[in-house]
């Protein structure tokens, strides 16, 4: 059986390959997902008493988010950074940039994690408030996007990734770059969350 | 892989590390921004400037979208045009709201 075509070339007609089309109109489903969660966030706070979401949003912690902030913005660093090692045929060096994006993506959920718990500890839960609850839904599916993004980097990480290299490494480098774009979009999302959950 | 080729990404990989170092102090700035006693909507735009300034970096170079096919921008801008269509929805309901009132 023939291969899939246009997953190494670009097709003449879009001028892509098809898995860079496909992720695009995939994140631009996405872009709807997540923005029809931030059009109820301006419903529900434009409706909320005076003062209530910012009474409710001071109960966050600001430093655990900024941190979690620099820690999703390096693991977008550092997944560019793998990709760039394949173009430069350097696999050792991927591995390593690779092993960095998915540590950083768990110390995300791990604090992530100790916020949630945090936050049950002192009875407050998604029902507590109006803000709570869009609060929770909204990193609820981030952090979601999170493990979606762990699972399919930590399978082109794990020792399948070394097979896939070493009989197409063109398009294992197509992969990493399309699972790049995706966990940028995931940053992308995060650093609008942060300023209207933690800041504003 | 050509000479060439290896030089431009390592140009490339020189401009992500600009970035990344533009984004952390953006990151801090955007913190900062939030103590300072400001109005709520004036508070609301600077964080969203900052946010977008952030986001164009991340997409410009990070997803490439600087340098990328027609075809992608295309499907973007009509995006981003649904986009605000879903941004503006609340306004729109708020606005007939208080017209019943």
């Amino acid at each position: 059986m023939s291969s899939i075509p246009y997953i190494v070339e670009e097709r003449p007609d879009t001028g892509l390959t098809n898995a860079k089309l496909g992720i695009w109109i995939f994140l631009a489903s996405e872009v709807m997902l997540f923005g029809g969660l931030f059009s109820a966030y301006v419903f529900l706070r434009m409706a909320a008493p005076a003062g209530d979401f910012e009474y409710w949003g001071n109960k966050l912690s600001i430093p655990m988010a900024t941190i979690n902030t620099l820690v999703l913005i390096s693991s977008s660093v550092t997944v560019i950074m793998a990709w760039a090692s394949l173009k430069l045929k350097d696999f050792g060096k991927y591995k390593l940039y690779m092993g960095l994006t998915l540590l950083c993506s768990f110390m995300f959920l791990v604090i992530k994690y100790f916020e949630y718990t945090g936050k049950f500890h002192h009875g407050i839960f998604p029902s507590s408030s109006t803000f709570m609850g869009i609060y929770f839904t909204l990193t609820g599916l981030h952090g979601l996007h999170i493990i979606g993004g762990i699972v399919v980097m930590g399978y082109m990480w794990l020792p399948v990734g070394n097979k896939m290299w070493k009989t197409n490494p063109e398009m294992f480098t197509n992969r990493v770059e399309v699972a790049g774009l995706y966990w940028h979009f995931v940053d992308l999302v995060w650093i609008f969350l942060f300023p209207i959950l933690y800041l504003l | 892989m050509s000479n060439n080729e290896h030089e431009h990404i390592q140009e490339h990989i020189k401009i992500y590390l600009n970035v990344f170092g533009a984004l952390a102090i953006l990151t801090l700035v955007t913190v900062a921004v939030s103590y300072l006693e400001l109005s709520t909507v004036e508070g609301i735009m600077l964080a969203l400037a900052i946010a977008s300034v952030k986001a164009s970096l991340v997409a410009g170079y990070f997803m490439h979208l600087i340098s990328e096919k027609q075809t992608i921008i295309w499907i973007l801008i009509l995006t981003f045009v649904f986009f605000l269509i879903l941004m503006f929805l609340p306004l729109i309901t708020v606005t007939d709201h208080t017209g019943i009132n």
